[in-house]
């Protein structure tokens, strides 16, 4: 009632976007904006200069193709990793340098909105898109399929995440984005503490992309029941797959209820209901709790499709079959259920009571029971295998030694009494990091490295590969030891100056940590260039570069956009080691049409449809706000009369494809 | 979740040299589809349809949203803030009354489905009509019960219970009004192309959809209004 919004009166046209609502007086935005500018004209330029919008659209814009809409939530991924690590900079930098009265260079608000959208963008704009990119791209050729259960839907996710993070970039440039951290907490985020658009920005562009994950997620799920090739019984599935499985199911379990939460506080923003505010009965616990039900599932909805990749790459890299398979299994199944009973263990400093306390401490240690049996059974598969240390298996190496550690500050944490101690301090920081660099980061990258010659034909570079790898891998322990021990000896998170003048030095050497993974992300970005300058060097015509033992490696790299020529028949786990072993030989003829679905552009009209109605609705353009969203029910309904939504691929199509890869394997 | 299929599946105990041996021995195995029957429906015949099983799951997204909701309502209840409560301000009759009108649209909804399994185009749009007005006139109730609750001041503004309560009633109404726009839409398109497959399936979705939402009433019924009026 005190805090409904909009006191002041509301320009009709636009709402509250005024001329002050554009950060002109923030040169270091100004300075940002200029260059975003700069290489946007280029990129536009460039485009109208070989006059490649046709093809942008056509090809990749409304492609249905899970291996294409996979590519371009990597791209997605990989650009806003470079958003969120200047974001990382900048923090480091500013902590480096705010020392005894020095105030630094970034004032409070700004370096509020800066660790905030660090966070935010990170998780949902970075991890969240490589690994869902990663599963696109690979579990439908695991499991011998030519398309994921719903190939429309699947470009509909793809751009509702872009359309979330564009809102997210554009509160960059157009007005500011929240400062309460990247769970957007209240009371902060609250309309009374935050009247401003920031926390709406965030609200809008985590529903859109959140119902983008969420769809995302059952047909993922929906895919891997219904669309394996014949043969594939759960226990003969690829434990990619497997654990694809797990962390999509996981999703669905708990992206509602953040939208639920989410939902609950935009209506506190914009209603002016009470659930979260400080009176008439509201309570700002229950939001945590929301949030958390969702927020300590997501790190194993992101870590366990990661394990996944380290089990294909150990037991490739060894040449033997992964040790323990089953136990692989029921250790993945084991930690999705226990991720759900703990997410308590955020804030154990609530007063919940010893009981509940206890309860939420034990399932968390618990959970290092199947984490352990994991990395036992990719060490005993390494155990007496031929090792190659080529570079997934390197980042594979590097994430034992790393996330072990994470694991163990992890099980610390998980202890009530310390954490009463350790509740926000920059241990706690330096603990998730520590898990999710070294877990989820090296296993992308590992991922990355392992699967691009399928997708592209050709393997990446291998010298910039390790000068990346060096770069994270030394990057990260001399970014985050440091802030172990300030966070041990109390440091809380989130301070944008510090008093004590003897901690200083931790901070100049976690900076230079950040600057030795800025080599490592450099590194990454030209290894890309220096592959595609090199390709014809490194291409791979086999298929199969690193004597691969599932289904994926079958197929011609890249694959042709119907996967598979004829359906692969699975009697066995790692299913084309086996055909391999058994003398394969594949049919030169008889092939039929195969039945795909055709591109369309309904993802892209319905995800800009969203993406305004979010802007309207952040700036209270109310007309605009009804405008789009009547728009987008009607563009919803009107497709829904295109009955004719698939097409068959002609035989001779298909033949002639198998005739090029066969003549391109007999010149190799 | 199936069970491993018998031992041969027990992984890391075989030896590879073994199954060497014995893959020797007969022909190699089909390790191609290469005949396939004619693929006339659609995604293959080796695959059914995923719509059911994807719809089914897109479900249970959105009974945990109504979980949320129902949680938060658990927890807010008694947060009055000094306004009205529960037994000051539920109308029973009125909501058994809407109840009714809900649990009957679901049994009319069944009969469109046994007439669409049945063929009958005729059956199935009329009791689609009836099915839609019967979701109209609970959503027009709840307008009518919510119009009052605001004039009293009871508004979602008043409390946090008073929130929680419109948020999860007033939810469970849009799901309502959602479902009467899609009958209207299915209408229209059974009407053009007749009970088609593609329409068919179209619509034991949206049976499940609104059954879903009767069964979250029973317990918006039980859980809010019943346990209120204990209060």
């Amino acid at each position: 009632m005190s805090h409904v919004p909009a006191p002041a009166p509301l320009n009709p046209v636009f709402g509250r976007l005024t001329l002050e609502s554009f950060p002109i007086h923030e040169p270091i935005l100004i300075g940002t904006f200029a260059v975003v500018a700069l290489l946007g004209v280029a990129i536009l330029g460039l485009m109208f200069r070989f006059r490649l919008w046709g093809w942008l659209w056509r090809e990749w814009l409304t492609s249905v193709d899970h291996k294409k809409i996979g590519i371009m939530y990597m791209i997605l991924g990989i650009v806003m990793l470079l958003r969120g690590f200047a974001d990382a900079l900048m923090m480091r930098l500013q902590q480096a340098i705010a020392f005894g009265g020095a105030e630094g260079y970034l004032n409070a608000h700004h370096y509020d909105q800066i660790f905030t959208a660090h966070g935010t963008i990170m998780i949902f704009f970075v991890a969240i898109p490589l690994i869902v990119g990663l599963v696109n791209y690979v579990m439908p050729l695991q499991i011998g399929a030519r398309d994921v259960a719903f190939p429309f839907l699947n470009s509909l996710s793809l751009w509702l995440t872009v359309a979330g993070a564009l809102l997210v970039m554009a509160s960059l440039f157009i007005g500011e984005f929240s400062t309460a951290g990247w769970l957007n907490y209240v009371p902060v985020a609250n309309f009374e503490n935050s009247p401003g658009v920031g926390p709406d920005y965030y609200l809008w562009a985590l529903q859109i992309a959140g119902v983008g994950t969420t769809l995302s997620s059952i047909n993922m799920v929906t895919t891997i029941f219904k669309m394996r090739a014949p043969g594939m019984t759960l226990m003969k599935m690829p434990v990619f797959v497997w654990t694809a499985l797990c962390s999509n199911v996981l999703a669905l379990a708990i992206f509602p209820v953040l939208t639920g939460a989410f939902a609950l506080l935009m209506l506190d923003r914009y209603v002016g209901t009470n659930f979260f505010t400080n009176d008439l009965g509201g309570n700002a616990m229950m939001y945590w709790n929301l949030v958390w039900i969702w927020g300590h599932p997501e790190v194993y909805v992101l870590v366990l499709p990661v394990f996944g990749i380290y089990s294909e790459i150990t037991s490739t890299f060894s040449g033997k079959r992964l040790f323990g398979y089953s136990s692989m299994v029921y250790a993945t199944v084991v930690i999705t259920i226990l991720s759900y009973l703990v997410w308590l263990h955020h804030f154990f400093t609530m007063g919940a009571g010893a009981s509940v306390n206890s309860f939420f401490g034990i399932a968390t240690m618990v959970i290092a029971i199947p984490t352990g049996a994991k990395i036992f059974n990719w060490l005993f598969t390494m155990y007496r295998g031929r090792i190659r240390f080529e570079l997934p298996m390197a980042w594979v190496i590097a994430f034992m030694i790393t996330f072990v550690v994470g694991g163990m500050t992890g099980v610390l944490l998980a202890v009530p009494p310390a954490d009463f101690v350790l509740h926000n301090s920059l241990f706690l920081v330096a603990h998730f990091h520590n898990v999710i660099i070294g877990g989820v980061v090296f296993g992308l990258f590992a991922g990355m490295t392992y699967w691009f010659p399928k997708a592209f034909g050709f393997k990446l570079d291998g010298f910039w590969g390790w000068v990346s790898f060096w770069g994270w891998v030394i990057g990260y322990w001399v970014a985050w030891t440091p802030i172990y021990i300030v966070g041990l000896m109390g440091t809380t998170r989130r301070v944008r100056l510090f008093e004590d003048p003897t901690l200083q030095p931790w901070f100049i050497v976690a900076g230079i940590g950040a600057l030795i993974i800025l080599v490592g992300i450099l590194a990454f970005v030209i290894q890309i260039a220096v592959s595609i300058k090199n390709r014809d060097k490194l291409r791979d015509t086999t298929g199969d570069p690193w004597e691969g033992r599932t289904l994926e490696w079958s197929t011609a790299s890249p694959p042709p956009f119907y996967n598979f020529a004829f359906t692969p028949v699975v009697h066995d786990l790692d299913a084309w080691y086996d055909m391999k072993d058994r003398g394969h030989e594949r049919p030169a003829k008889g092939f039929r049409p195969i039945h795909m679905p055709k591109n369309t552009g309904a993802g892209v009209i319905m995800s800009a449809l969203s993406m305004i109605l979010g802007f309207a609705m952040i700036w209270y353009i109310w007309w605009l706000a009804a405008v789009s969203f009547l728009a987008l029910i009607a563009y919803v309904i009107w497709f829904t009369f295109d009955y004719d939504r698939e097409y068959y691929v002609p035989a001779d199509m298909v033949a002639a494809d198998e005739a090029a890869r066969r003549a391109l394997e007999a010149r190799a | 979740m199936t069970k491993a299929p018998g031992k041969s599946t027990r992984i890391g105990r075989k030896p590879r040299a073994s199954q060497g041996a014995v893959a020797a021995a007969p022909a190699s195995p089909t390790f191609y589809l290469v005949e396939q029957e004619e693929d006339a429906h659609g995604h293959g015949s080796a695959h059914a349809s995923p719509t059911p099983l994807g719809f089914w799951i897109y479900l249970m997204t959105d009974a945990l949203i109504f979980a949320t909701l129902f949680a938060t309502y658990g927890v807010l209840a008694t947060a009055h803030a000094g306004g009205p409560t529960q037994l000051e301000l539920f109308d029973l009759p009125l909501v058994a009354l809407n109840t009714a009108f809900l649990l009957i649209s679901s049994i009319t909804f069944g009969m469109a489905m046994l007439d669409m399994y049945e063929g009958k185009k005729r059956g199935t749009m009329g009791w689609l009509v009836v099915t839609a007005l019967l979701g109209m006139a609970f959503v027009g109730v709840e307008l009518y019960e919510f119009g009052h609750l605001i004039h009293e001041g009871a508004t979602p503004q008043r409390s946090a219970f008073l929130s929680a309560f419109f948020t999860l009633v007033g939810t469970h109404g849009l799901h309502v009004t959602f479902g009467i726009l899609w009958i209207g839409v299915m209408m229209v398109q059974v009407a053009q192309r007749g009970l088609i497959e593609a329409n068919r399936r179209r619509l034991m979705c949206l049976a499940m959809f609104w059954h879903l939402l009767d069964v979250v009433w029973i317990g918006v019924f039980t859980f809010v209004y019943l346990l209120g009026a204990l209060q």
